[in-house]
């Protein structure tokens, strides 16, 4: 009997790695898929977890997010980006990593862009965050890839990051 | 070394998994819309429920797009929530006392790009309890590539009957076609 919460591929990272990546989506039959991810990057600071689809890396996405830094809360927004966001990431040891959870419903769909929902608590990094974010392409998706840092200037997931992609299966 | 890494896959011959996440219900909102989505004769055996959706205001519904969430029929007064948002300007917050509805968070609507859809996780925690009022809480919202707004809501339905159905109407017209609402059951 099949569950209707599955894991579908999960990988911890031997060393500091530029991108991770799920591949063969759509030969799944889930409705969403969930991103948990504990993670932290390389680098002078914080960044973000980014992700792309279809190895797509026009700037077709784009998000909307709040965090707060511990000391204030705040609100903004990235239009015509190479990449989708997650969650705001540090560049802690991983020891002490962020935790991420990124929900994109009807993947397989042909029909509406891809909205992607997602929160990031990453105390230690000094973050928490929520952001939404687009990809203004109704294709279905067979790949998903992580980087970290920025567009304008990607960093590495540090060793021991861990991440893992779920199906979720609507009847 | 610095490079890249494709993950794994689980591959076949992994040992069946019987689940205590399950599927209940799912609506997909077909060519000619609905005012109105309804998920009824929830069983009660479930711990929690969680409500997983992707849809759009109707027509008539403004860009930044509400949705008004009812439990079991009932439409006094007897629904509260809060809201910390962001529409990529500051972060906000707003709170609603002594409502017939709780305001969910907002979804592309109005004349946003009619292929942008916003998406809303909410979960119910002990949906079934005949002691206590139901808090719900979601996290979701929309991108328009220049607008949108990331929202998590906290809702109150200050009743402590076990919820039995789930109703949920856009700020105005229909939910159009694609919209997709799936209802799913957590086991203790």
């Amino acid at each position: 009997m099949s569950a209707t919460y599955e894991p579908i591929a999960t990988t911890t990272l031997g060393s500091d790695q530029t991108s991770v990546t799920f591949s063969s989506l759509n030969t799944t039959n889930f409705t969403d898929l969930v991103l948990v991810a504990k993670a932290s990057i390389t680098g002078g600071g914080a960044g973000s977890l980014l992700f792309r689809f279809n190895g797509d890396t026009a700037s077709n996405y784009s998000y909307t997010r709040i965090y707060g830094d511990g000391s204030s809360a705040a609100s903004d927004r990235a239009s015509n980006q190479t990449a989708g966001g997650i969650g705001i990431i540090g560049n802690q040891a991983v020891s002490s990593a962020g935790t991420f959870i990124a929900s994109i419903q009807n993947y397989l769909n042909s029909t509406t862009n891809k909205t992607v929902i997602s929160r990031g608590s990453d105390s230690s990094g000094g973050y928490v965050s929520a952001f939404v974010s687009l990809w203004r392409q109704t294709s279905t998706i067979s790949s998903l890839e992580l980087r970290f840092g920025s567009t304008g200037g990607f960093e590495s997931a540090r060793s021991g990051s861990t991440f893992t992609l779920y199906g979720i299966k609507a009847e | 070394m610095i490079g890249n890494i494709v993950a794994g896959t689980f591959s076949a011959g992994v040992a069946p998994v019987f689940s205590s996440y399950e599927s209940i219900a799912t609506v997909t909102v077909g060519s000619g819309g609905s005012s109105t989505v309804s998920f009824t004769s929830i069983p009660s055996d479930y711990k929690h429920l969680q409500l997983r959706l992707i849809a759009r205001g109707g027509s008539g519904s403004s860009n930044d797009s509400y949705m008004n969430l009812t439990f079991n029929s009932v439409g006094s007064s007897v629904y509260a929530a809060h809201q910390l948002f962001g529409s990529g300007g500051s972060a906000q917050a707003n709170a609603f006392a002594s409502q017939t509805v709780i305001y969910l968070n907002r979804i592309a609507g109005g004349s946003t790009n009619s292929s942008t859809f916003g998406a809303v996780v909410m979960d119910i925690l002990d949906y079934a309890s005949t002691t206590k009022n139901k808090t719900i809480r979601a996290l979701g919202g929309w991108d328009g590539n220049g607008s949108g707004r990331i929202s998590l809501t906290s809702g109150l339905y200050a009743q402590t009957t076990a919820i039995s159905s789930i109703t949920l109407t856009p700020e105005a017209g229909s939910f159009p076609q694609y919209s997709q609402f799936a209802l799913y059951g957590i086991k203790d």
